[in-house]
């Protein structure tokens, strides 16, 4: 139940934030996915209650933009960037080699809840690449053999 | 008011050129991730340790991103000395340095004895008095091969203030092109000034800027919105990060400006979601120039009022689209609709928006200082002033360039860029992103504007120019742009949706070697029907990778099909072909 109550008062707050403005939908999402790490079910029916924007508006909105999630994310989230330069200087291998290390597919989730991993269209670090992210924090001209230790010191 | 501005002016050169010793440190978000945060914490310790008298601060990208993390010191009257590369290890011998007065350990990259200011001809002097003799075989910033070419409109600033302290903006000419504007200036002068200019939008359309202001004004409607397209989206660039990131307030005096000249009372920032430390600079810049009375009611005493707000993104390319981005902007999935009605009538809650990518706001402030006759003298053809690109893949000197238009293909990647490293040859450049094309070395001499990247079969898109050398497939590089607009489009319109994803399933095959004969004309009649039946811009060019790739490498495809061959060796399911 605290959860429940929880969960009601967190949202009242990004709510108020808002003033329950209907075109901060977006805004509203993003400060709920900061919050819980993904979108959860129960959140969204609170907040289609309280800002009265119908269910079916805020999961057209939280399926149709690429960060948002509705199932619970890793600990850690492991963003490759795809960008077309990082894409001719190897992103693709270490892509699949993080899928290795980490067997999962991209866009899944570790079964331990340690690692999300995910492609981003580009993180803009083009002079850098290839590129990775992990949370906040860009790692630069990467190669493949240097997945498993950046994946270690998460892991510790 | 205008006293008022002049006092910020001398405090701010105060701060930018102080009377003691001060360090800055390149940290936008590239400087950080190659590892400017350990040198900034590593030369605060020290600093702090040794009891040094001197300032220490952060500013944005300079644009030489290939010999990052970058460190400049500032001494009074001495000239300027930018170091490269530097570790926390360089951070000892640096302020050593500094004390004796000699370079010994590391060696500095470049220096600047004076700038040019480009917005009010002034003159910055680093140097006072005679040039050291070990200081004088450092060379000039502006006379390494990198630098030569350029000229800083849209990023003069990049690089030379701390973008949290709008004081250091405004000592180089900042807001005084407001002032000019409010005091002096009729709305229609404003518009008049800027499509004199010739300015065209940065963003990838090239629509002239001017015409879009006087067609906004005339609009019919009370309530107006100007907009910054932040949602630099196409791979491959990041111009706009840099801007934002490093001088956030030559995009907001822009908006102003504009919002000025259009009527328009509410502005909107809309940003991409990747972009944390664009939408923080840009948060605190609004507000600093909130409190200095920039926005809000009656900007210098002249009845104006403008406010602006950021909105941030969520992840989705097609917002990068004006009808997407304003459906985003109401909480909406950006979705983006038919054409034949304008936003410029009826664009963010149905009213008349003007949008303008964040490069194309950052010129204004320039063009208002110096004239339309000065602006329109930079270019090329109708194509004026400048271009800002990020100049990234197989080439030597990566990093953020700004070129006058009709800069040639062979002197961004041979004289700015350094060339192909590792003694590969040259093979294609791409431009425009997802919209644009490849273009073969064959077309080096290319003069580089609007129309001429048009013309050959690419376009301008915001500025990524990624060079390729002889080890890329363009056939990959097809599929990946396919692959990568599969996943963007929207979904809203059959042509773009389905096309799509079935030109990006051929190429699969064809670089898997599942092809067949007649695949090519497959690909080629696909992308006329995509072309003419598709909503928006994004479904429109979605064919240009495939199609300049076959108009120029058509024997790749040729061997992929014919030979089960990928010439490159990047298709590694089909054997190589040497």
């Amino acid at each position: 139940m605290d959860k429940v109550k929880n969960a009601k008062k967190n949202n009242k707050t990004i709510v108020e934030k808002y003033h329950g403005e209907k075109s901060s939908l977006i805004a509203m999402l993003q400060d709920i996915q900061k919050e819980y790490n993904f979108l959860p079910k129960d959140t969204l029916n609170l907040l289609s209650e309280e800002t009265e924007i119908p269910l079916s508006r805020i999961y057209e909105v939280s399926t149709y933009y690429n960060s948002f999630s509705l199932k619970p994310q890793g600990r850690y989230v492991v963003q490759v960037c795809a960008g077309t330069a990082c894409h001719i200087k190897g992103a693709p291998k270490l892509l699949s080699r993080l899928e290795n290390e980490l067997n999962i597919e991209c866009g899944e989730t570790t079964e331990n809840l340690m690692f999300t991993l995910k492609d981003v269209r580009c993180l803009g670090c083009c002079s850098l690449a290839p590129v990775i992210k992990v949370d906040d924090h860009i790692h630069a001209y990467l190669t493949e053999d240097e997945i498993q230790g950046i994946l270690e010191n998460y892991r510790k | 008011m205008d006293s008022l501005l002049t006092k910020m002016k001398e405090k701010g050169m105060k701060s930018l050129s102080p009377s003691k010793t001060k360090i800055t440190v390149g940290m936008a978000t590239c400087g950080i991730a190659s590892g400017a945060e350990l040198v900034y914490n590593a030369l605060a310790d020290e600093i702090e340790k040794q009891k040094l008298d001197i300032i220490l601060s952060k500013t944005g990208c300079i644009g030489m991103c290939y010999r990052e993390p970058l460190v400049d010191v500032i001494e009074p009257n001495r000239t300027r000395l930018t170091y490269s590369k530097v570790t926390p290890k360089n951070v000892i011998a640096i302020l050593n340095q500094i004390a004796e007065g000699k370079s010994k350990d590391k060696k500095p990259y470049c220096r600047i004895d004076e700038e040019d200011l480009i917005i009010n001809e002034e003159k910055i002097r680093y140097l006072t008095g005679a040039l050291p003799d070990d200081i004088k075989a450092i060379p000039l910033m502006k006379e390494i091969d990198f630098y030569k070419k350029q000229v800083k409109i849209a990023t003069r600033n990049c690089g030379f203030i701390n973008p949290g302290n709008i004081d250091e903006y405004i000592a180089r000419g900042g807001y005084f092109s407001l002032q000019k504007v409010l005091s002096n200036m009729e709305p229609v002068k404003v518009i008049e000034e800027v499509e004199g200019s010739g300015l065209r939008g940065r963003g990838g359309g090239g629509f002239s800027t001017g015409f879009k202001w006087r067609s906004c004004r005339n609009a019919p409607g009370e309530i107006k919105y100007v907009i910054c397209n932040g949602d630099e989206g196409d791979p491959g660039a990041y111009m706009d990060r840099s801007i934002m990131e490093g001088d956030p307030h030559s995009v907001i005096e822009g908006m102003i400006i504009g919002a000025y000249a259009i009527g328009a009372h509410e502005g909107y920032i809309y940003v991409r979601d990747e972009y944390p430390l664009a939408v923080k600079a840009l948060t605190l810049a609004i507000s600093q120039a909130e409190e200095y009375g920039f926005l809000g009611k009656d900007i210098f005493n002249s009845g104006f009022s403008f406010d602006i707000n950021i909105s941030k993104g969520a992840g989705a390319f097609v917002c990068g689209e004006s009808t997407a981005l304003m459906a985003s902007l109401e909480g909406k999935a950006g979705e983006p609709r038919a054409k034949y009605i304008h936003t410029i009538e009826h664009g963010l809650w149905d009213r008349p928006s003007n949008l303008n990518n964040v490069e194309t706001w950052a010129n204004v402030p320039v063009i208002i200082s110096r004239g339309r006759e000065w602006f329109s003298k930079i270019g090329y053809k109708k194509s004026t002033g400048t271009k800002v690109f990020s100049l990234v893949g197989n080439v030597k000197n990566i990093g953020l360039i700004e070129i006058p238009m009709g800069t040639t293909l062979k002197e961004i990647i041979y004289d700015i860029g350094g060339g192909i490293p590792k003694g590969k040859k040259f093979k294609a450049v791409q431009t425009g992103g997802p919209s644009g094309g490849c273009i073969p070395k064959e077309l080096i001499d290319l003069p580089v504007d609007f129309d001429e990247l048009t013309k050959v079969g690419s376009m301008m898109g915001s500025g990524g120019m990624i060079i390729m050398d002889e080890t890329i497939c363009m056939v990959d590089v097809a599929r990946y742009f396919e692959e990568f607009l599969e996943g963007e489009s929207c979904g809203k319109c059959v042509p773009c949706r389905e096309g799509v994803r079935r030109m990006r399933e051929i190429l699969d095959d064809i670089c898997k070697g599942n092809s067949k004969e007649g695949d090519v004309e497959l690909l080629e009649d696909m992308s006329q029907a995509i072309i003419d039946g598709s909503l928006c811009a994004l479904g429109g060019s979605a064919p240009n990778p495939v199609l300049s790739t076959i108009k120029y490498f058509r024997n790749e495809y040729n061997a992929h099909i014919r030979e089960k061959k990928c010439p490159a060796g990047v298709c590694t399911e089909i054997t190589r072909s040497d």
